[in-house]
């Protein structure tokens, strides 16, 4: 099962790849990661995604707790939670595909924000699912270029991961 | 306040965490420190001859102490020759601090000479690691590493010094931490108290109990707690190879280590046992054999300081985590008040079935070996016992002698067995026995080796010599690398590649005059225990025994894998469970 875990951890260098080095170390996966700092400078919040039963979810997770750069962490796919991911995509649009193609755009609610005589820069933010559906409404052949943020994501309602 | 530089300020916090002794080796990068050493008293420092053995010495300092052992180490090849003995402490979960050197701050990156990134080579291996960035962060550094190192499940960590930090050039305030505090890192005081009610219902319902203890009772101190337990309960107890001593192995409810070379009615006992009490121990696939197989009526229930231990490999009926002192005796207050009482018939009956099992399968009770004219290993290291009284240290080192050592010489006091068990260390045990001897100048200490072991760690005779280290070093040397010979048989075979050097062996008894100790050769197995008390009246030699024993020996019991269970083993070369 898909998992998105965040994770809040000290903004000091080096604990990223505690993290990462942990993921490849004891052969869990990782989907996607993201990570930046915070309001509060001393802290990062990581979000990532991986797939594994419940019993390697928990192994992960308490692996992750002993790390002594994570502060605190939350599975979020435990409970009500949003996730996003943004996307920057690069297509083939020129003559009739070019109507098309911003309809398309319109549907999934997303943005063009480059314009050439032949290409469409595209941005568009959403669930993982959602765009990855937007790759086949477009048309692999007309894709020229993907780049995805990864999932962030945050717990609905009062929850919330901090100190 | 006082102002210090950053390599004074390094060896004044190291004596303010109240550190007696470094087993080190210096180099370029570590030179501003040496020098600070040089310059004080507190600290002394024992120069190995190879920074592994100054890694597996604070290591065995460790183990044989509880205090935590301190190693400092150049960069470059001093850091990456320090690895093996970190992860060998990392997989034992033994507290130490590795201080290394590191280029100049500007230089990193640059492929400077002796230049290794350490924080990152060693990050799979360690507890928690630290780049030193400023010198005035030294003394919190410290403090943090001992903090992190001796606290919650105990391991590894490694202190990456650039030389530019630890300059006499400049100087700062020295001011020492009383107390760390670490928002990320809390580990428990206390089980789950809720838990440990659950735990003790269930072990008075038992009508199979069994302990299964590991290394965290003796890391954590808690052998009083857990002898009284097991008496209070009556129930049979059995260690892990990392948990011998933790339970008097001469006392009656004692039957045996358990696992892969465990004995029969310890792994008959797992296997049939209704209610397994497991302290400190990891269920490690060197005990447990197959997992799916493994005790299929038992409910289990697991102490561990340590979260990601526990349902790791097998699942817990009763998780309890904390620190297993702390839980024991909350069981012990918690049996006070039981209302429950055990099932006295049902725990008669699994007395004599256990004593049936080990009246006729027990190790000590009927030798497995046949005794000839050779010397057979299992004899040599009855001997040892016989003749330090069983009141030695002994470290190991691995192989077949290891097995030997772990099922012939009953250990009845904790921290006496050294040995590297999770990662399996050959080189082991010659640095272990001299990190044992320094921390107990008047005791025995006695290394259990072969002739392959001994030759990867061997140039520490030279420190033995420098130190006045009067070590025992016992070699069953049956001129192959037996242990890998033993499964070549099993399952090869017998196509012995590359295990058989016979014709290239040294000369060990000139090896150790050439390095200025006394070297003993047995060949008769009628000289071998008046050979072993003249070498062990040697109070103050360094003594090497090379003890030739029946090369064909394997080691037995043997689980049987893949797809045994606990209870199916090897018995011997045709007879099985």
């Amino acid at each position: 099962m898909r998992r998105i875990i965040s994770v809040l951890m000290e903004n000091e260098p080096g604990a990223l790849s505690r993290v990462v080095g942990l993921f490849s170390q004891r052969g869990y996966n990782i989907e996607s990661l993201t990570v930046a700092a915070t309001e509060d400078a001393t802290l990062s919040r990581m979000t990532l995604t991986t797939i594994g039963d419940d019993h390697k979810i928990e192994q992960i997770t308490k692996h992750l707790n002993r790390l002594i750069d994570v502060v605190k962490l939350v599975d979020l796919t435990e409970g009500a939670h949003i996730e996003r991911e943004l996307m920057l995509i690069k297509v083939r649009a020129s003559g009739a595909q070019r109507a098309e193609i911003k309809r398309c755009v319109d549907i999934f609610r997303g943005q063009i924000i480059d314009v050439s005589a032949t290409v469409y820069t595209i941005q568009l933010t959403g669930t993982s699912d959602k765009l990855s559906a937007f790759y086949d409404a477009v048309g692999e052949a007309a894709i020229l270029e993907v780049v995805r943020s990864g999932v962030s994501g945050i717990a609905r309602g009062d929850k919330v991961l901090g100190l | 306040m006082e102002l210090l530089s950053g390599g004074d300020m390094l060896m004044r916090a190291l004596a303010d965490e109240g550190v007696e002794c470094i087993f080190g080796y210096p180099g370029g990068a570590a030179l501003h420190i040496y020098d600070a050493l040089f310059r004080q008293d507190k600290i002394k420092h024992i120069l190995v001859r190879h920074e592994q053995a100054a890694t597996h010495a604070a290591d065995a300092f460790s183990r044989s102490t509880g205090k935590i052992g301190v190693v400092l180490v150049t960069s470059g090849p001093g850091a990456t020759n320090a690895i093996t003995g970190i992860a060998t402490a990392y997989m034992d979960s033994i507290p130490m601090v590795v201080i290394s050197g590191q280029v100049a701050s500007e230089r990193i990156g640059e492929d400077a000479f002796q230049e290794t990134d350490m924080v990152g080579i060693s990050r799979p291996i360690v507890k928690h690691s630290f780049l030193v960035k400023d010198a005035r962060d030294i003394p919190a550094i410290i403090k943090k590493a001992f903090y992190i190192a001796g606290t919650g499940r105990p391991g590894p960590v490694v202190v990456d010094i650039p030389k530019d930090i630890t300059s006499p050039a400049t100087t700062f305030e020295y001011h020492y931490p009383d107390k760390v505090k670490l928002r990320s890192y809390t580990p428990a005081q206390r089980g789950h108290t809720g838990q440990i009610k659950k735990a003790v219902q269930l072990l008075l319902q038992a009508k199979r109990p069994i302990i299964y203890a590991g290394g965290g009772v003796i890391q954590g101190n808690a052998s009083p707690q857990l002898i009284e337990l097991a008496r209070k309960l009556n129930a049979p107890v059995t260690n892990t190879l990392m948990g011998l001593g933790a339970y008097p192995a001469t006392d009656r409810q004692f039957v045996g280590m358990l696992g892969m070379h465990g004995t029969v009615e310890a792994n008959y006992a797992m296997h049939h046992s209704d209610v397994i009490l497991a302290v400190g121990a990891r269920f490690d696939d060197r005990v447990t054999n197959t997992t799916s197989k493994f005790c299929p009526s038992a409910k289990i229930i697991h102490i561990d300081i340590d979260p990601a231990s526990i349902s790791k490999t097998v699942p817990a009926d009763v998780p309890i985590v904390g620190p297993v002192e702390s839980v024991l005796n909350e069981m012990l207050e918690n049996l006070k008040h039981a209302d429950e009482k055990q099932d006295a018939a049902a725990l008669q009956e699994w007395w004599s079935q256990i004593e049936e099992w080990r009246s006729r399968y027990g190790l000590l009770v009927k030798p497995r070996y046949i005794a000839g004219d050779k010397i057979m290993p299992q004899e040599v290291i009855s001997t040892l016992w016989e003749v330090t009284k069983g009141d030695a240290y002994i470290t190991s080192d691995v192989g077949q002698h290891q097995m030997f050592a772990a099922q012939y010489y009953p250990f009845d006091k904790p921290r006496r067995w050294i040995n590297s068990g999770g990662l399996g260390t050959m080189g082991f045990g010659l640095p272990a026995a001299m990190g044992v001897q320094y921390a107990f100048r008047d005791a025995t200490v006695a290394c259990v080796t072969g002739e392959g072991s001994i030759q990867m760690c061997i140039q520490e005779l030279s420190t033995c010599k420098q130190y006045n280290l009067p070590v025992k070093i016992i070699c069953l040397n049956n001129q192959a690398l037996g242990m890998v010979k033993q499964w070549q048989d099993m399952q090869y075979s017998s196509r012995y590649s590359e295990s058989l050097y016979e014709d290239s062996l040294p000369d060990f008894v000139k090896l150790m005059d050439a390095y200025g100790h006394v070297g003993i050769r047995v060949t008769k197995r009628e000289e071998l225990k008046s050979k072993m008390e003249e070498c062990f009246a040697m109070k103050d030699k360094t003594v090497f025994m090379d003890i030739h024993v029946e090369p064909k020996e394997h080691v037995y019991p043997m689980h049987i894998a893949p797809n045994g269970s606990m209870r199916d083993m090897w018995l011997n070369k045709t007879e099985r469970t």
